[in-house]
């Protein structure tokens, strides 16, 4: 699904990603874990289109279509979906109108219709539901006023409607206490399926109890250092950073 | 603390208001052809700048004394004033400054600025204006090296006709309003400065202007020119007398920068502001206004204004080349009776230009104070920025602070913020300071210091330290 | 023949078939037209009116109407759908089929200044005109020269009405000649009373009238009264509107001033915060496009200690629109412990748009907090990044921004009808690039 290819990436003439290669199939969780600094938002943003990096060399392919030469929402009607970190409020734009304006947009680009009101007011309920939020969240704008953790339900909710085929998290568990992050983490285990993959982008090993990767890759200084299963993010929970970045020296 | 204490705080005794007893040579109060034929001659100008001054004064005739500042004075009688003074000697000018008269030097001594150390220790050029003659010009030869043409105003008439004839009048135009007219016709002296391509001024520059005869007028005018690439930091002082009739000001100052080249001007304005009940002092009406004429020019101007009776005074920025930057800073204090109306204008034409206002005032006692500023944008001035912040700080409760910023923005590519706040002194934060054992005087000073930071620290050092010690005169002395 | 003069013979006309009335209203009238005819109408070398040209409505040659005739239907499709009791005037003359004032609660008076006048014109001479002949503004000179329709409202002390009491002003096409009209509201609050007032400007898309509307607002001792005024005029129509609010002691007085409509529009709003624990609160929207001209004066007067104003202005201006604002907040001397906020932040969507804003303090006392602030510029781009990551195409992102600048003046709005009609008139009225009337009226229908 998604084929990163010796990826170079520089901001400000700095260069953050170093050659890093990746490649994501439908059905599969992904989790990229490392130290600050190492680059884990880079990709994400890059994937996504944020301006200000600057893709030196290398590739990212995504069902064979180059990432890189698409708009920004372009690659979110195709499927890519970006959690943010730290997401933006939007003051005056009502949760409403971004869901429904963005739910049509996908729509639109798959050559489907607006969605009649009726169904998407269900979809929308059900959703809501899901994620544990008030109805009057809707009328809200976007992230204005949110709480750390509310914000992070709302990316999560974001994705549940628009239903990505790849929803990339950039540390999703970031200021969340326990029970936002067992809400947030099932919200994430609903999506797994075997047409949708997921990347976790992650400090900590805390998340992945709750949403257990297929693949855990530590990403040091701009390169994927070392790739494994389930098992290597508890190892990096045991030893830290220092001792893969030793055993990689 | 009391209001009467904080006022007290403020209202102070005006530290340079002595009369320096030589001879001058002074003209009869009036104004007609022949006072500007007479001026004229006194100088021993060219024909064409006697007829430039004479055109002048035809369009002054003309104009009516503009009325819609926030200011109230008795109309001013322009025959009763005298357009020239000039000390004694003009014929034998001093060479070097063991030659100039030493009640003068004792004057500027009196003044705080000893000249001959004051310009040694700072390296600063000293070009002092006395009422309507410039005395003398110190460290002319190191400059003239450099290339740097740093002379009166007259002087240049005469020396560099040819430059004075391109700038003098470009940027402030001769019936650019009732003031600028009026100087235009009679201006008597003023400074000169030329930095060619690419030359940095070795050094400051500075001219300090003093009022010094009765009923006198003064009228400098004062032009600043650099080519591409060039830079020159330039410090005007300003005082005056104590007299109990009122005395008129009306200077004009053109700044032009070509291509890359930066001009700072520095202003500290300390002439007389009359007595607590509103008699005498200075009028103070001025055109500034600078031209960034070339790409990436730069023009800074920073004022710290404590004097007058009335301040009229606009310094502005033309930012008419591509990625030019205007730069308006102003702490104006005022006490008494004084009324001040002052802003800035920023008017972007070009591409990509920039600028910022940062205005403090503090008002006091019986004073009114506005700030009156105009940002514009053109429509051809794309992505044009402009930042403004003016705080106002009133110390008691008769006193006023005004705010009149106008915006006329006509590009949807320019981004524009402004900012503004009225507030007196905190009470908590006087407490918080008296509470760590800092008298209340200390107190005030530093909040009204921390207050006007932001532009004391854009001025040259060693006006910094002059203006922080104006600000501690003008606080100090009535606690307790 | 002046300008002045062509209304000034209007008048003669009109007052020349005129019967038998009190001689203080007549004397009132003459004052008005001796002011007017003294002032003239005001021109760009006049400070308060530097940036807008009244010239169009000067030369302009405007009948006065004759009757109140409208289409029902037409009108039932303008009329906000609020329940609430309604006075409707055509052209400035009342509309009684389009009104309904049926079971007004006790205490609460709401009626045609005509009637008014004809009922008890004592009760109203105390009051009638005291503001707007304070200084007598060209305009408000114009209309007192002119009164004799309009509405009063009077609350009686302690009267809370729950419903809100509609305003409607409907512009209509006049094939041989444009009208004018000079309505009068005059609104007495009493203390502790309490009362939302409508105030709607609408009409047939293609007319081209003049509306020089005067209002005048007394609230008592703590009365609050919310006053929206939603100017939706057609696109040919001048409209001048000058408000005059007086409060006394804990009283408070919100505005919601929206302008979408008109050629040529000038609001003037004044507050005189009277007394201890006054507060005044504005709140404005103005949205211009093609050559639309939207000229925003407010001032407010804290003329006692511990008052408090609150101003939140936008514009959004597109095509070669104009939008002015000048807001001033005044202290007057031994007014103390005053807060007042100012804020006003413009959008300008279009190169040719241009906007004036002027944002002034005049303060004379020192225990005060006042600020304002300004911002006139474009979207905020990580917003509009953060939507495109939504996959929303970035001329829809914009869209929306836009819309959202404008909503953040609507959450303060608590009738629906209005903040639903403002929402979806804004969408509407976005360029054609970035049209959102779909989005918004499926968002309104979801919301039922």
């Amino acid at each position: 699904m998604l084929e990163v290819n010796d990826l170079h990436v520089s901001v400000e003439g700095n260069e953050i990603l170093k050659g890093l290669t990746l490649t994501i199939n439908a059905g599969e969780v992904h989790a990229i874990m490392g130290p600050n600094g190492a680059g884990k938002s880079t990709l994400s943003a890059v994937i996504a289109g944020k301006e200000g990096y600057e893709v030196t060399q290398g590739s990212i392919l995504y069902d064979g279509r180059d990432v890189l030469e698409m708009e920004i929402e372009e690659r979110a009607q195709a499927g890519l979906l970006l959690g943010f970190q730290y997401p933006v409020e939007i003051p005056g734009v009502k949760n409403i109108y971004l869901l429904k304006a963005a739910l049509n947009a996908q729509r639109a680009a798959q050559g489907k219709g607006e969605i009649p009101a009726p169904e998407f007011m269900k979809l929308i309920k059900e959703k809501i539901a899901n994620m544990k939020m008030d109805a009057s969240f809707l009328q809200r704008a976007v992230n204005e006023g949110f709480s750390g953790g509310e914000k992070k339900r709302n990316e999560i909710l974001q994705m549940l409607v628009l239903q990505p085929r790849l929803a990339m998290l950039d540390e999703i568990d970031s200021g969340l206490d326990i029970d936002a992050m067992r809400v947030v983490s099932d919200g994430v285990n609903s999506l797994r399926s075997e047409e949708r993959a997921i990347l976790l982008v992650t400090h900590y090993q805390r998340l992945l109890d709750f949403v257990v990767p297929d693949f855990v890759h530590v990403l040091v200084d701009g390169r994927i250092v070392k790739s494994g299963n389930a098992e290597l993010a508890r190892e990096l929970e045991a030893n830290g950073y220092e001792g893969i970045e030793e055993s990689v020296a | 603390m009391a209001t009467e204490e904080m006022e007290q705080l403020v209202r102070r005794e005006y530290k340079d208001g002595f009369v320096t007893d030589i001879e001058s040579d002074t003209l009869p109060p009036g104004l007609d052809e022949d006072t500007i034929a007479f001026i004229s001659r006194k100088k021993g100008e060219p024909e064409w700048m006697l007829e430039w001054r004479l055109d002048a004064y035809q369009q002054w005739l003309k104009m009516k004394e503009p009325s819609w500042a926030h200011l109230d004075y008795p109309p001013i009688d322009y025959q009763e004033i005298s357009y020239f003074s000039a000390p004694k000697r003009p014929e034998d000018r001093p060479q070097s400054l063991d030659e100039v008269d030493p009640k003068l030097l004792e004057t500027y001594e009196k003044l705080g600025i000893p000249l001959h150390e004051r310009a040694a220790l700072a390296g600063v050029a000293v070009d002092a204006v006395f009422d309507s003659e410039s005395v003398i010009t110190t460290f002319k030869k190191e400059l003239g090296e450099a290339g740097v043409i740093f002379c009166s105003i007259s002087e240049a008439v005469q020396e560099y006709p040819e430059l004075v004839k391109a700038y003098l009048g470009t940027v402030v135009p001769k019936n650019d309003n009732y003031f600028a007219a009026l100087n235009s016709a009679v201006f008597t002296d003023g400074s000169f400065v030329f930095v060619p391509k690419g030359v940095k001024c070795p050094m400051e520059l500075s001219t300090y202007f003093r009022i010094n005869a009765e009923n006198t007028g003064q009228f400098e005018r004062t032009l600043i020119v650099c080519e591409s690439g060039a830079e020159v930091s330039y410090l005007e002082g300003c005082t005056a007398p104590q007299r109990d009739e009122n005395q008129l000001h009306a200077a004009v100052v053109e700044l032009v920068a070509l291509d890359d080249a930066y001009i700072k001007y520095s202003t500290v304005q300390n002439w007389y502001p009359g007595d607590e009940n509103g008699v005498g002092g200075i009028y103070n009406f001025v055109t500034k206004r600078g031209d960034c004429r070339g790409e990436r020019s730069r023009i800074s101007w920073t004022q710290v204004e404590t004097g007058s009776a009335i301040t009229w005074k606009y310094p502005s920025c033309m930012l008419r080349g591509k990625d030019s930057i205007g730069e308006f800073y102003s702490v104006a204090v005022t006490g008494g009776r004084q009324q001040a109306d002052t802003g800035t204008k920023m008017v972007h034409i070009g591409e990509g230009t920039r600028s910022t206002i940062i205005s403090k005032g503090i008002s006091s006692g019986n004073s009114n104070q506005s700030y009156r500023g105009l940002v514009k944008i053109g429509p051809r001035a794309k992505g044009a920025r402009n930042y403004t912040e003016c705080d106002s700080l009133l110390i008691g409760d008769t006193c006023g602070a005004h705010t009149y910023p106008y915006q006329e923005i006509g590009n949807s590519t320019s981004t524009l913020e402004h900012e503004a706040t009225t507030s007196k002194i905190g009470e908590d934060q006087l407490f918080y300071c008296q509470s760590r054992g800092i008298s209340e005087e200390d107190a005030v000073s530093m909040i009204v210091n921390g207050f006007c930071k932001d532009v004391f620290q854009e001025l040259p050092m060693e006006f910094a330290v002059e203006a922080e010690a104006l600000l501690n005169v003008t606080l100090e002395g009535a606690v307790g | 023949m002046s300008d002045t003069l062509t209304f000034l013979e209007t008048l003669k006309a009109r007052d020349a078939g005129r019967g038998p009335e009190p001689t203080w209203i007549a004397a009132r009238r003459q004052a008005g037209a001796a002011r007017f005819e003294a002032m003239g109408f005001p021109t760009r070398r006049d400070e308060e009116w530097k940036y807008t040209n009244v010239l169009e409505i000067a030369r302009g040659n405007f009948a006065l109407a004759n009757d109140a005739t409208f289409s029902p239907a037409a009108a039932a499709a303008l009329t906000l759908p609020l329940d609430g009791y309604r006075l409707s005037f055509v052209d400035g003359i009342f509309a009684p089929a389009l009104s309904d004032v049926q079971g007004m609660p006790d205490g609460v008076e709401v009626v045609p200044l005509s009637q008014a006048l004809e009922d008890n014109h004592e009760a109203v001479g105390g009051t009638l005109g005291r503001l707007t002949g304070v200084d007598f503004p060209a305009f408000s000179a114009l209309n007192t020269a002119f009164m004799e329709e309009g509405a009063v409202v009077r609350l009686a002390a302690g009267c809370v009405v729950e419903k809100p009491i509609v305003l409607q002003f409907l512009s209509r096409v006049n094939v041989d000649k444009p009208t004018m009209c000079h309505p009068r509201i005059l609104v007495e609050a009493g203390s502790r009373s309490e009362a939302t007032i409508v105030e709607h400007h609408t009409g047939d898309a293609e007319a081209t009238n003049f509306t020089n509307i005067a209002t005048e607002m007394f609230l008592g001792r703590g009365a609050i009264l919310t006053h929206y005024k939603l100017q939706e005029a057609p696109l040919g129509d001048f409209h001048i509107a000058s408000i005059h609010v007086e409060q006394e002691r804990d009283s408070r007085y919100v505005s919601h001033n929206m302008d979408l409509g008109g050629a040529l529009v000038r609001n003037d709003l004044i507050s005189e915060l009277n007394g201890k624990g006054a507060e005044a609160t504005f709140n404005g929207l103005f949205f211009g496009q093609g050559r639309q001209h939207v000229d925003n004066h407010t001032k407010v007067n804290h003329n006692a200690p511990l008052t408090f104003s609150n101003e939140n202005y936008k514009g959004i201006l597109d095509d070669r629109a104009h939008g002015v604002f000048n807001g001033r907040v005044y202290v007057k001397r031994d007014s103390q412990q005053i807060e007042g906020f100012q804020s006003n932040q413009n959008l300008l969507l279009s190169d040719r748009a241009r906007v004036d804003t002027k944002p002034e303090l005049e303060i004379y006392a020192d225990d005060v907090k006042c600020t304002h602030g300004t911002t006139t510029g474009q979207l905020d781009e990580d917003a509009v990044f953060a939507l495109r990551t939504r996959g929303l195409d970035e001329q829809s992102a914009r869209g929306l921004l836009t819309l959202a600048f404008a909503g953040e003046v609507l959450e303060a709005v608590t009738l629906d009808a209005i903040s639903e009609r403002v929402e979806l008139a804004v969408a509407g009225k976005l360029p054609e690039r970035f049209n959102l009337a779909g989005l918004v009226e499926t968002a309104a229908a979801l919301n039922d």
